[in-house]
């Protein structure tokens, strides 16, 4: 049974058409993916994302924890900050990824994917070293997104300056915004600036209509699952099940930054170490042929397959097809000219650098 | 609404049929379909020429979040097609009933096509 976010009937009320996923019932689109992706791109988009899952690790040893758990090094960290990374299993898959909150050094709080909460928590349950216990707070907390060049002048016009976190990939944590209690971080999942508000249940209608109603002289305009994803692939994000799975490990998938070797043992490093430097590499894919390509589409060089794409459509802001593929470097060296198999036809593709979209500093 | 000529028929996949003065036949895409879909972002059409019998797989047509098959309403051959879907696709959404697909000639009409009130409650049903 598909759970509801707390703001489904504004969903529905708002004309969302509704689908399921990872469980949850949500908006695919309220107007049309393309509009709303470029609302997010020129002014500013809201998003639902109740669906993500929250955890809180307390206690003496999170650091430890976090450095034992995770692929990234948490040793050094301000209070406030937020810090990407991918979870490894012990073969160096992954398990999922995630975003870690540093509150204080014995509060942490940590963001994973709706569809991996549940093996998020079991995983993380099961290899926790003393000194530090997880809870799973998904329940108690909603969550809205609010992206796009207009973020930061719509949150001033209900938020206190000082509870607006100026660094990107920062929070303000335990901030009260006309009377809702709320963590304000400023990140996202669209290649925009702009800010994510966790909440509860109980708040998230009021705040949910007091940032529409506040964003409307900008542009502001509700989001669904659509935009979200064709803004992440645009900006050349991955998407747990589509650049990364089990099996296929951060450093195969172009997240190799975000794996510290030379950090002492964490789970999956032995794998890694043994694996060595990986010879397939995440790339984009500009469609040169007719058509669009999406995932799981074969990719060739002349008649040798040399790897597959993960994820593609057309690009609102690009207004072209593009596609993440994961190929042999060998094919690389060759020149960039491949094509994807779709439907069994085959689209010539050029290799072009990620990300497809960056938006101006 | 969404909106349903009466001059044109239908089929039960969403695809207009209009029976042209000379005997030949236009195919296009309803207004309830591309609603439907929303923002198409490439319509990939069959060649001139190519042969189709009635309810074969004709052309895609593909939005942001997925593709969706085009069946043949009738069987036929292709005489024309609407090469300019290929650089405006968006004219789907914009223009259903003008935005033809292809035009086929020796045409054998079938008797499953519907007229307007029967593919509004098509449509009805689709909805409940």
């Amino acid at each position: 049974m598909d759970q509801k976010t707390p703001l489904y009937d504004e969903h529905v009320a708002l004309g969302g058409r509704i689908v399921s996923f990872a469980g949850w019932l949500l908006p695919v689109q309220y107007e049309g993916v393309i509009s709303e992706h470029m609302a997010v791109r020129e002014k500013c988009g809201l998003f639902d994302v109740s669906h993500m899952g929250e955890f809180i690790l307390s206690g003496e040893k999170c650091t430890e924890n976090l450095n034992h758990l995770l692929t990234n090094d948490y040793t050094v960290m301000a209070d406030g900050q937020a810090r990407y990374s991918p979870m490894c299993n012990e073969r160096g898959g992954v398990v999922d990824d995630l975003i870690v909150y540093k509150k204080d050094d014995s509060h942490f709080f940590i963001v994973v994917n709706a569809a991996n909460k549940d093996k998020d928590l079991a995983w993380m349950q099961e290899h926790l070293l003393d000194g530090a216990v997880l809870e799973d707070v998904s329940d108690s907390y909603a969550q809205l997104a609010l992206q796009g060049p207009f973020a930061e002048e719509i949150l001033r016009k209900i938020a206190d300056p000082a509870d607006i976190p100026e660094k990107y990939y920062s929070a303000c944590f335990d901030r009260n915004v006309k009377g809702m209690q709320c963590i304000i971080s400023r990140t996202g999942y669209t290649g925009e600036d702009g800010f994510e508000i966790y909440l509860s249940h109980e708040d998230a209608v009021n705040m949910w209509r007091l940032l529409l109603e506040t964003g409307s002289g900008y542009g502001l305009v509700p989001c669904g699952l659509g935009a979200r994803d064709t803004l992440r692939l645009e900006a050349a994000m991955p998407l747990y099940g589509h650049e990364m799975d089990d099996d296929v490990s951060p450093r195969e998938t172009g997240l190799g930054i975000f794996v510290k070797m030379k950090k002492p043992g964490f789970i999956g490093k032995e794998a890694l170490e043994e694996k060595g430097v990986p010879t397939v590499k995440r790339v984009g894919l500009k469609v040169t042929g007719r058509g669009i390509v999406r995932e799981h589409c074969d990719v060739y060089q002349g008649d040798r397959k040399v790897g597959h794409t993960t994820s593609g459509t057309f690009l609102p802001y690009l207004k072209a097809a593009y596609a993440m593929a994961i190929v042999d470097k060998e094919c690389l060296e060759n020149g960039g000219q491949l094509a994807a198999e779709v439907r069994g036809k085959k689209v010539e593709v050029e290799v072009t650098p990620l990300p497809f979209y960056k938006r101006a500093q | 609404m969404c909106l349903i000529p009466e001059n044109l028929k239908y089929t039960a996949t969403h695809e207009w049929v209009e029976e042209l003065e000379d005997g030949r036949v236009k195919i296009g895409l309803t207004d309830y379909a591309q609603k439907e879909l929303s923002d198409i972002v490439y319509v990939n059409l069959p060649e001139v020429e190519d042969e189709f019998e009635a309810g074969s797989e004709m052309a895609d047509v593909e939005s942001v979040k997925a593709v969706s098959t085009i069946y043949c309403p009738v069987s036929g051959k292709v005489a024309e097609i609407n090469e300019e879907l290929y650089d405006a696709p968006e004219k789907v959404n914009e223009a259903p009933y003008e935005a033809w697909l292809v035009i086929l000639e020796d045409v054998s009409m079938t008797d499953g096509l519907l007229d307007n009130y029967e593919y509004a409650k098509v449509i009805e049903e689709e909805k409940d």
